[in-house]
């Protein structure tokens, strides 16, 4: 009994070591966002509040803190209060089965890939749940464009995870960056080109980031699902949707870049794998996110749905097959140990 | 009481609820969430079963898309509830007989000693991996009628868009590879213009 007391705290530290460090990152991504446009747009971003402006995150969040939420009359009180949770829990929870390091990995469970399409999945509850629940119109516009587009683009990035793990041949995610293990070339990148870019792009569309926050879409529908949000239940949407940017930038390096894999391998010092290349990848991936913000405009509906359902999803079958057939042929330097690991 | 046992009354209570509220709720968002859970703690169970390929399925198939596209129809409808009620007990008998038979169907399954899903499952290592497991048997054994049953949802894939397919031809329609192939000379035009001197009147203008 108290053997299983000792475990279950054991795991509470284990999460709050994950969680504390990604609620600090979702805060600096907040400020990097506004200085890497701000800069992108010449102009300087939040330079105020400490030195360089780097308690800006913090000065933001008490600000939030202070602030009342505000229950709109004829709103369904309950699930009006669930819903940032709701969106919130899912973000979270994935990170459960993201390896930091060769076996530093909370739950090293062996189906983790489905387990994050499918916790991605869920994550538009809450936002469809808010729409609904606040009884605005423009909520409801929201959640209805939010829903569709989640939808349309998941199948799509489901195919591009399907690429992964007919390469490594597992679905554990430790699993497919020890498959990864070589040079630059030998990562996922290269031989899964179009689902790497198909899974990015969907990633940025699921995450309801420019140039696909229609859902949001300011200059149509105000503010979307969270318009009638305030205070911290708002800074709870805001949370969830950059730490599911971090989680999207932080798969997008496991599953085609290598994950805690250095680039240099065969270097001394420079090619031991390491956490540190882990997170670069994940920065250099969220650095995307922030550049298209600053770089696209708005797409128009009709095109994001055209987009995930007549572009997207043939191109992911079609390169199955082409993966399929490369396996067959033992292509190296990627195919040839993922074949013999799967016909054993 | 095992731990596991605990977990397992957890969540059979969780869905049994669940599964009561979707047929007696007022509002039918409200159904098609309780619906939602009962499916998210039916995967919990399965996970306790040690099916986690088909559990994680469960949530990925049905809550994460199934029920999004349920619950999208279900707001858009505008439902009166007051008639829905009215055939409560008119109905009543039909669904009485209909449950009936299936908890008689039911406990013949797993009271017989005839079927083996009385037997308890024997316990698997922790090396073992049911997801490959359940690969390997449904491309070998079970090759075909997994390829049948695949291509049946193919072909109803097919009949519903032909069956909701309408030719309008007085509909407009977005014509795409239009659009892709416009060029910027088609629609917009630079022209090099001499700066006007404010004074200048509107009769003196140049144009280029």
């Amino acid at each position: 009994m108290v053997e299983t007391i000792w475990q279950v705290l054991l795991i509470l530290i284990k999460i709050v070591v994950i969680l504390v460090p990604l609620m600090l990152g979702v805060a600096y991504l907040t400020y990097a966002e506004r200085k890497i446009i701000g800069y992108m747009q010449v102009r300087i971003g939040p330079n105020r509040v400490g030195p360089r402006g780097w308690l800006q995150p913090i000065a933001d969040a008490m600000k939030l803190l202070m602030k009342e939420i505000i229950v709109p009359s004829n709103a369904n009180r309950f699930l009006f209060v669930i819903a940032p949770m709701l969106s919130l829990g899912p973000a979270l929870a994935a990170w459960a089965v993201i390896p930091f390091g060769d076996g530093m990995v909370l739950a090293d469970i062996d189906a983790g890939l489905l387990y994050v399409l499918a916790l991605s999945s869920l994550g538009v509850y809450g936002v469809i749940i808010a729409g609904w629940a606040a009884n605005s119109k423009y909520g409801l516009l929201g959640a209805m464009r939010s829903a569709a587009q989640m939808v349309a683009y998941e199948i799509a990035m489901g195919f591009a995870l399907v690429g992964v793990l007919m390469a490594a041949g597992s679905l554990n995610l430790g699993a497919i960056v020890r498959a990864q293990a070589g040079g630059v070339l030998h990562w996922f990148w290269l031989p899964l080109l179009p689902l790497f870019l198909v899974y990015f792009i969907s990633g940025v569309a699921e995450t309801n980031r420019a140039p696909f926050d229609v859902a949001e879409g300011e200059s149509e529908i105000v503010a979307g699902f969270h318009v009638e949000y305030s205070g911290m239940a708002f800074a709870v949407f805001f949370l969830a949707e950059y730490a599911n940017m971090i989680l999207i930038a932080a798969l997008t390096a496991i599953m085609f870049a290598g994950g805690w894999l250095s680039p240099f391998a065969g270097i001394p010092v420079l090619g031991a794998p390491s956490l540190l290349w882990l997170l670069a990848k994940t920065a250099f991936f969220l650095f995307f996110f922030l550049w298209f913000r600053a770089t696209f405009p708005r797409y128009r509906y009709d095109q994001i749905m055209r987009l995930g359902w007549k572009v997207f999803i043939p191109l992911t079958i079609v390169w199955l097959l082409v993966e399929g057939v490369a396996i067959m042929a033992r292509v190296g330097p990627w195919f040839d140990h993922a074949a013999a690991a799967a016909g054993s | 009481m095992t731990f596991e046992k605990f977990v397992f009354y957890v969540f059979a209570l969780i869905t049994v609820y669940a599964a009561f509220r979707v047929i007696t709720v007022r509002n039918p968002v409200h159904a098609v969430l309780h619906l939602v859970l009962a499916f998210f703690s039916s995967a919990g169970i399965w996970l306790l079963a040690e099916a986690e390929f088909l559990g994680i399925t469960l949530v990925l198939v049905y809550v994460g898309a199934v029920m999004v596209l349920f619950l999208f129809v279900v707001m858009m409808l505008d439902v009166n509830l007051a008639p829905l009620r009215e055939g409560f007990v008119r109905y009543l008998p039909v669904g009485g007989a209909i449950g009936g038979l299936m908890i008689l169907e039911m406990s013949l399954i797993l009271a017989s000693r005839h079927f083996a899903a009385a037997k308890a499952l024997p316990p698997h290592g922790p090396h073992y991996s049911n997801t490959r497991e359940l690969g390997a048997l449904l491309y070998t054994d079970y090759a075909y009628p997994f390829e049948i049953a695949a291509f049946i949802l193919l072909v109803a894939i097919v009949a519903a868009i032909a069956l909701t397919l309408r030719r309008r031809p007085d509909a407009r329609r977005q014509q795409v590879g239009e659009q892709v192939r416009v060029r910027r000379q088609d629609r917009v035009r630079l022209v090099a213009m001499a700066a006007e001197s404010r004074s200048a009147g509107p009769a003196e203008e140049e144009g280029s």
